[in-house]
């Protein structure tokens, strides 16, 4: 099943599989064989991709308890709450890149990482790391796979462990899956707390004596210890102060350039995004709506709701501007619009945008975009 | 001096308690007499651990229909600054001095029935997690309307009107059904309005908004920006507004405050501070915001962490943070006025080196 056929294929089955319990790995092995890559090298993409994701779906279900199902079969209108979180994302990134996720809250960015970083299944489509398919590997093959791929999250105070010293969070997985062993553990430990600008006299700290720019550089530097080589930044320093934010981005860059780190970086600041990242995913309710090279898509995005994201992004070198919001917000997951899920919103929305999902096309090279404005028109 | 509800009677007695609020409020007023003067404000925190000078020597003043943006990191003191203006700093915290004066009144000297007056009514807070201003267990109408009829004597009808014309004010879709809601069927960026336009029910005179858009997307924290503006510009409500985001303060503000370490740094018009800082921190801050600076490139980042307000050192309290610091520093700088309106808290600046 190539990756086009795979959107359309989605499109018809999404609303019957709405009302059905659709959770499970079946799903997912169904759809993780197929040579889905000829319709990856019209990407126009120059060698392989180091991480590729094709057709991820995911949902959460809430299941009916008991009393509601016995309600439904009598009659009532009750079902399961099914939350497309993500649906159907195709993304390949290159070796060496940064790529910015940015969207709302409830757009299903964090999920998308999550399920990246393998800390989430997919409920249907395939994560490849290397060119393989990570649920295809043999199990040694898939624990390289998944220290390769290491995550950094948000909130620098929910994330460590407070009852563990530094030098613990640190060198723990690194011990434990063999890379180090115990006698180079502390040597190892300190190299590491240098690399991401910690004093190594404060490995025997534990979370709670550090600052939250400190507490973030733990963080990494427990992402680093695995010796990754794709990092998934969860909104790593939307919880800092605007001072210590530049620090841990510096940090961010000069690791890239020491290590040779791919990120995907997830943010809702679009100003950090376009300081760090090389080429942005836009994402709205659970799809992909724009890809583009930093520089082109804050020059010129194409998708209506890129722009108005952009353009209300506030920024120093605009005073006193006065806001043109997007009318409404962002719809509720659990039941999304039809066809186009910006059309409630979208000021150039036509008939033909309530009723089919639009494809995410190539309209310039290394740009792909979501919209009918761009295939045919709206009114069609 | 210190806890205002020690029974003086001067300034608070004078002005009586039951006022038209309503009409007052109604009429735009380009009046010269600031709406709120800070003075010297003190307030500080008497911890086992120290006194913690969480603000200390805070002066500035906001005229009707004037935006103020109040600019820090966490820890510069200046949501206490809010905190103090409407007498809600909790023990081990008090002012200890200055004066702040609400249309000629001092609040320090203030009684705790002047200031319950005061509040919800002439001076409105907006605050940044809306789930904690709003009941959780309170429907919006009731909440709405208790607010109405705390500070003004009218029917639940009436009082019910002014909610709706206030949730339709701030672009609520379908004001009716919200009014019948509770706050967890609301979204982060309705109830932020829902406090919003609680907060502008009584159409106050002041508005002190901290960090009212941290916690929510770009796209809801444009819309929240734009009514706040669009209120402020119809009533004439003054508006500080308290954040971390630069950016955010340039796009609203007509006069920035910067603060570190429980004191104003610099104070001047939006284009002032933000196109020729004089101070080396508001430099600094400026230089880490990611979009003012060139693609890819290193920021220009403030090295080390912002002090501990326990025990700070003597003399200028950014020193150690500051590139062009040296002994002159030593001394607590005063603030100079270098232009009209236009203070800086360090003994290099000049308003020639502005540009450089």
């Amino acid at each position: 099943m190539s990756a086009t056929d795979d959107r359309a294929g989605r499109a018809t089955d999404t609303p019957s599989a709405k009302g059905g319990n659709v959770e499970g790995p079946t799903a997912s092995a169904a759809t993780a064989e197929g040579p889905g890559k000829a319709s990856n090298a019209s990407r126009g993409n120059a060698g392989g991709p180091i991480l590729e994701t094709r057709g991820i779906v995911k949902r959460f279900v809430k299941k009916l308890d008991l009393a509601g199902r016995i309600a439904a079969r009598l009659g009532s209108s009750d079902r399961d709450v099914v939350v497309h979180a993500v649906d159907g994302v195709d993304l390949a990134i290159q070796p060496g890149e940064v790529v910015g996720l940015v969207g709302e809250s409830g757009c299903g960015k964090s999920t998308l990482g999550r399920v990246i970083a393998g800390i989430l299944p997919p409920t249907q489509g395939s994560v490849h790391y290397g060119g393989q398919d990570r649920a295809t590997m043999s199990a040694r093959e898939e624990r390289d796979a998944r220290l390769a791929v290491q995550m950094i999250f948000q909130d620098p105070f929910a994330s460590l462990n407070p009852r563990h010293r530094v030098e613990r969070i640190i060198a723990e997985a690194p011990l434990f899956h063999g890379l180090i062993d115990k006698a180079e553990a502390r040597d190892f430990t300190q190299g590491i707390m240098r690399q991401v600008g910690l004093d190594p006299e404060f490995m025997r700290r534990y979370p709670h004596q550090f600052s939250g720019g400190q507490r973030s550089r733990i963080g990494i530097a427990r992402a680093l210890a695995v010796k990754p080589s794709f990092l998934v930044c969860d909104e790593a320093i939307a919880a800092l102060d605007v001072s210590i934010q530049a620090q841990v981005l510096n940090l961010f860059m000069d690791l890239r350039a020491d290590l040779d780190l791919t990120y995907l970086f997830i943010s809702h600041d679009l100003g950090v995004v376009q300081h760090i990242a090389d080429r942005v995913v836009i994402m709205y309710l659970g799809r992909v709506v724009e890809v583009a090279p930093a520089d082109e898509l804050f020059a010129s995005a194409n998708h209506p709701y890129a722009q108005a994201l952009l353009a209300e992004v506030p920024r120093l070198d605009q005073r006193k501007r006065v806001f043109q919001p997007i009318k409404g917000e962002i719809p509720s997951p659990i039941d999304p619009p039809s066809g186009c899920h910006f059309h409630p919103r979208c000021p150039h929305a036509g008939p033909r945008c309530a009723r089919d999902v639009p494809a995410l096309k190539e309209i310039a090279p290394q740009r792909l975009a979501a919209c009918h404005l761009n295939d045919g028109g709206v009114t069609v | 001096m210190t806890q205002a509800a020690s029974g003086s009677t001067t300034s608070a007695a004078q002005a009586s308690l039951t006022q038209p609020s309503v009409a007052q409020g109604a009429s735009v007023k380009p009046s010269d007499a600031p709406t709120l003067e800070v003075e010297a404000l003190a307030t500080h925190f008497f911890t086992k651990s120290g006194v913690v000078r969480a603000v200390d020597g805070v002066s500035f003043e906001v005229r009707a229909g004037e935006i103020l943006g109040l600019v820090g990191e966490s820890g510069s003191g200046k949501s206490v600054s809010g905190f103090s203006i409407l007498g809600l700093v909790d023990p081990p915290g008090r002012i200890v001095s200055g004066a702040i004066r609400f249309q000629g009144e001092d609040l320090v000297t203030a009684t705790s029935e002047r200031m319950r007056a005061l509040r919800g009514n002439r001076i409105a807070m907006i605050f940044q997690d809306p789930m904690m201003t709003l009941n959780p267990v309170l429907r919006v109408d009731t909440q709405m309307i208790e607010t109405v009829r705390a500070h003004t004597a009218c029917s639940k009808a009436e009082a019910e009107d002014l909610a709706l014309s206030a949730l339709q004010q701030v672009g609520i879709p379908a004001p009716a059904d919200r009014l019948r809601a509770y706050p967890h069927e609301l979204s982060g960026g309705m109830r932020q309005r829902v406090a919003i336009a609680i907060a502008f029910l009584n159409k106050p005179d002041l508005i002190i908004a901290d960090e009212p858009t941290t916690a929510l997307d770009v796209t809801i924290q444009a819309q929240i920006i734009h009514e706040a503006q669009t209120l402020c510009r119809q009533t004439g409500t003054a508006l500080i507004w308290i954040t971390h985001d630069l950016a955010v303060v340039a796009a609203m503000a007509d006069r920035v405050a910067v603060m570190y370490a429980g004191r104003i740094v610099e104070t001047g018009t939006t284009d002032e501070v933000i196109d020729e800082p004089l101070h080396p921190y508001t430099k600094g801050l400026i230089g880490s915001v990611p979009s003012h600076n060139k693609r890819g490139e290193r920021l220009a980042q403030i090295p080390g962490m912002t002090p501990s307000l326990t025990n700070l050192p003597p003399g200028c309290a950014f020193a150690p943070r500051c590139p062009s610091a040296d002994v002159a520093c030593a001394v607590e700088p005063e603030a100079r006025e270098l232009a009209p309106g236009r203070f800086v808290r360090c003994v290099h600046a000049s308003a020639e080196e502005g540009l450089a």
